[in-house]
């Protein structure tokens, strides 16, 4: 077993994929933000109508909106939105082959060994190099069942009857300045339509590279499930060490119709120079399961509270949430339940790494109104620190009202001891390799419930983590 | 050669000496007791030599084959066979026993080396059979929630594992009781051959009963006072210490609560 486990199956570490090729674009929206780069983006992409209106008026709402400073890190401020370039594409039309994907962006994803691991466990994958998808496939079996996979512009142009009426509903373009941002400006992410019934055994997957300096990735992504369909969705991102900040702003749609079931699975691992402030929320009709594992590695500033609003009686939410904050780091992440039937579930789990200089915080937000019944939300976090420098907090927000609801939250802070580190040493470990078995021993239950193939990458990653912060 | 060479080793804690020219020495195929009053220095000195970061050597030399090891960092000392059976193990929270022994055994391992996985849990079943641990004991965190015994005998089993040249168990007998000393001191006496050198640190003679020394060193006051055969162990047991003390020209100090001087 130790023969093929220690292989890299997802290449997501940075120095992998700390690499990029020389510039060469066929749409650029240039520097800055105004309704002509906008404009720009709707006539490149062919946009309907309804498209453009809805961007332009996401557009006045994010420039209406200030940065949430007054409770987020004050390091949003240094993000020059007239520095960023908003869109950068080689071109508009995905490919269903690798052959015809552009050379250097073809090596780009082989580097990351995107097509060989599509070749021995995934379903479908999109992969997305800075403002567009360059290549996009499933398995025909797959199609076959009627499942739709394909990019956001694909989706919203050929199937706009299953598209149209969710798009923008479960995060509506004002919720925050980042989801306006996206709104006004979004270009690739997913489509996904799984008809009633049809439960996917392999997972889908989408990979989201940047590969342009000073430049916004805007993906959009819609995933929706039918009436007792079930899927898993994957997704990878990385970028180049940049000198400059790079921004990462995604809006994440989930609708699980009834008795549907979602797990949407992220690891990312950002260079440090890239901010990384997302939007994910699902909405889960009756007896539908929303889930979403999230880890989060690397970025200079990560800001992500995936939600789920579980609107149909007896839905059930969950978020698995893991984050590692190295110096130079602020994870700051969390998850978000909006209990809106009765007997109604949510669970959140919620586990942090700070490293040296490392800050990580936890912010939950479960509301329960009054009026419903049988409502219970279980919250653990749990935050580990490796350094006396280290920082860890949480903002917990809990309203919980009305009879035969509850809600527990535990929290705990622990320290990794001096006496146990030696105590690993004595048997023979490194430093390092003795902090990067704490860290995966504390973080080993939440693991376990990733698929193989990014568990066996996560551990990876947070052992060269560890690597580099042993002095 | 093959043998720890300890010369007047000196070393404090916290600016305070424990260890005040202390010479011993192990020879690899022999087991030696290391008794003493409470705070002689009996467990520093096992932490001296594992190199425990808190312990600030001030003088003096242990030589591990003819090679001094005072200036190796912890692991180094172990992969080159120094083994500590603790008397308080550390709790690894979610890192199950088979899991980091592995990781111990990988990292003696020269660069890109593999474990035979197989291999791996056929030995490590067979040294669990004959500590009388239950299979199940591989999935279970390290020392996480374990008895005192339960700790003891994983310390064992570590040790059966990684095949030392040299071990020193501190105090491996506190808070057994009789059926789990005689499994432990089983574990140690099967290790027993020309291929270990083991150093057992006991305050009581009983753990002598199970593992009978081919020497026995006397601490006191951070220095080896005296050395005779196991008969040495029975008169201490009888005795007490106070004559030894007496005998070196020491001054008889009262007992400091047990593991002060840890």
């Amino acid at each position: 077993m130790s023969g093929t486990a220690d292989k890299p199956d997802l290449n997501l570490e940075v120095e992998a994929g700390n690499f990029h090729y020389p510039e060469d674009y066929a749409y650029d929206a240039g520097r800055g933000l105004t309704a002509e780069t906008v404009n720009y983006i709707c006539d490149v992409k062919r946009d309907p109508d309804w498209i453009r209106e809805f961007r332009l008026r996401a557009l006045e709402l994010f420039t209406k909106q200030a940065n949430p400073t007054h409770w987020a890190s004050k390091d949003l401020n240094t993000l020059d939105f007239d520095q960023i370039r908003y869109y950068l594409a080689k071109g508009q039309q995905a490919k269903r082959s690798w052959e015809e994907v552009p050379e250097d962006v073809k090596r780009t994803f082989e580097r990351l060994g995107v097509p060989e691991k599509e070749r021995k466990f995934l379903a479908g994958v999109e992969a997305q190099f800075d403002s567009e998808a360059a290549y996009s496939n499933i398995k025909q079996a797959v199609a076959d069942e009627g499942v739709i996979f394909v990019g956001s512009t694909e989706g919203l142009h050929n199937y706009p009857e299953i598209f149209r009426p969710w798009f923008g509903k479960v995060i509506p373009s004002g919720d925050n300045k980042y989801a306006a941002l996206n709104s006004a400006v979004f270009s690739g992410g997913s489509f996904i339509y799984v008809p009633k019934g049809v439960k996917l055994k392999h997972p889908l997957q989408a990979y989201f590279r940047i590969n342009a300096e000073q430049f916004g990735q805007f993906e959009r992504t819609l995933i929706i499930a039918d009436e007792g369909a079930e899927l898993t969705y994957m997704e990878g991102c990385t970028a180049p060490k940049f000198e400059t900040a790079t921004l990462h702003s995604a809006v994440v749609e989930l609708v699980a119709l009834r008795g549907a079931k979602i797990q949407y699975i992220t690891v990312q691992n950002w260079s440090a120079n890239v901010f990384n402030l997302v939007t994910k929320r699902g909405l889960a009709m009756e007896e539908a399961e929303i889930k979403w594992i999230d880890c989060n590695i690397g970025s200079r500033l990560t800001m992500k509270y995936p939600g789920v609003v579980l609107q149909g009686r007896k839905a059930r939410g969950e978020v698995v949430s893991i984050a590692l904050a190295n110096s130079g780091q602020h994870q700051d992440t969390g998850a978000k339940m909006i209990h809106a039937a009765d007997e109604t579930t949510s669970n959140i789990i919620a586990k942090s790494i700070s490293i040296g200089k490392g800050r990580a915080s936890y912010r939950g937000l479960v509301r329960i109104p009054r009026h419903l019944r049988g409502c219970k939300n279980n919250t653990v976090c749990d935050a580990l620190l490796i350094n006396s420098d280290s920082r860890t907090d949480t903002y917990p927000a809990v309203s919980v009202r009305g009879h035969g609801n509850s809600a527990q939250h535990e929290a705990s802070v622990s320290k990794v001891s001096a006496e146990q580190i030696f105590y690993m040493r004595q048997r023979g470990l490194t430093e390092a390799q003795a902090l990067s078995l704490s860290v995966n021993g504390f973080v080993n239950d939440l693991v376990r419930q990733f698929p193989l193939e990014y568990s066996v990458e996560l551990k990876r990653l947070i052992d060269l983590e560890m690597e580099g912060s042993v002095g | 050669m093959s043998r720890i060479e300890i010369r007047n080793l000196h070393a404090s804690v916290a600016g305070r000496e424990i260890l005040q020219g202390l010479n011993l020495v192990l020879p690899r195929g022999e087991v030696h007791a290391l008794m003493g009053p409470n705070g002689s220095g009996k467990s520093t000195l096992s932490k001296v030599m594992a190199g425990h970061p808190d312990y600030a050597v001030t003088a003096g030399e242990v030589l591990l084959d003819g090679e001094n090891i005072l200036a190796m960092e912890p692991d180094e000392r172990a992969r080159k066979g120094l083994f500590l059976a603790f008397q308080y193990p550390s709790e690894i929270p979610g890192v199950t026993i088979a899991n980091f022994i592995r990781a111990a055994l990988q990292a003696r391992l020269p660069e890109g080396g593999e474990l035979d996985a197989v291999e791996f849990y056929q030995t490590l079943y067979q040294k669990m059979d004959e500590l009388e641990m239950d299979r199940a004991f591989t999935a279970r965190a390290v020392n996480d929630g374990f008895s005192g015994g339960e700790k003891k005998r994983n310390e064992i089993l570590q040790m059966a594992m990684l095949n030392p040249a040299y071990a020193v168990l501190d105090e491996t007998d506190s808070g057994l009781d009789i059926d789990a000393l005689r499994v432990v001191a089983d574990g140690v006496n099967r290790l027993r051959g020309p291929r270990l050198g083991a150093l057992v640190i006991t305050h009581y003679q009983r753990l002598l009963n199970y593992i009978v020394p081919d020497h026995v060193h006397v601490m006191v006051q951070g220095r080896i006072v005296r050395g005779g055969g196991k008969e040495l162990a029975l008169e201490l047991e009888a005795r007490g210490y106070d004559w030894i003390i007496k005998e070196a020209g020491l001054t008889v100090t009262p007992e400091p609560a047990d593991g002060a001087a840890r």
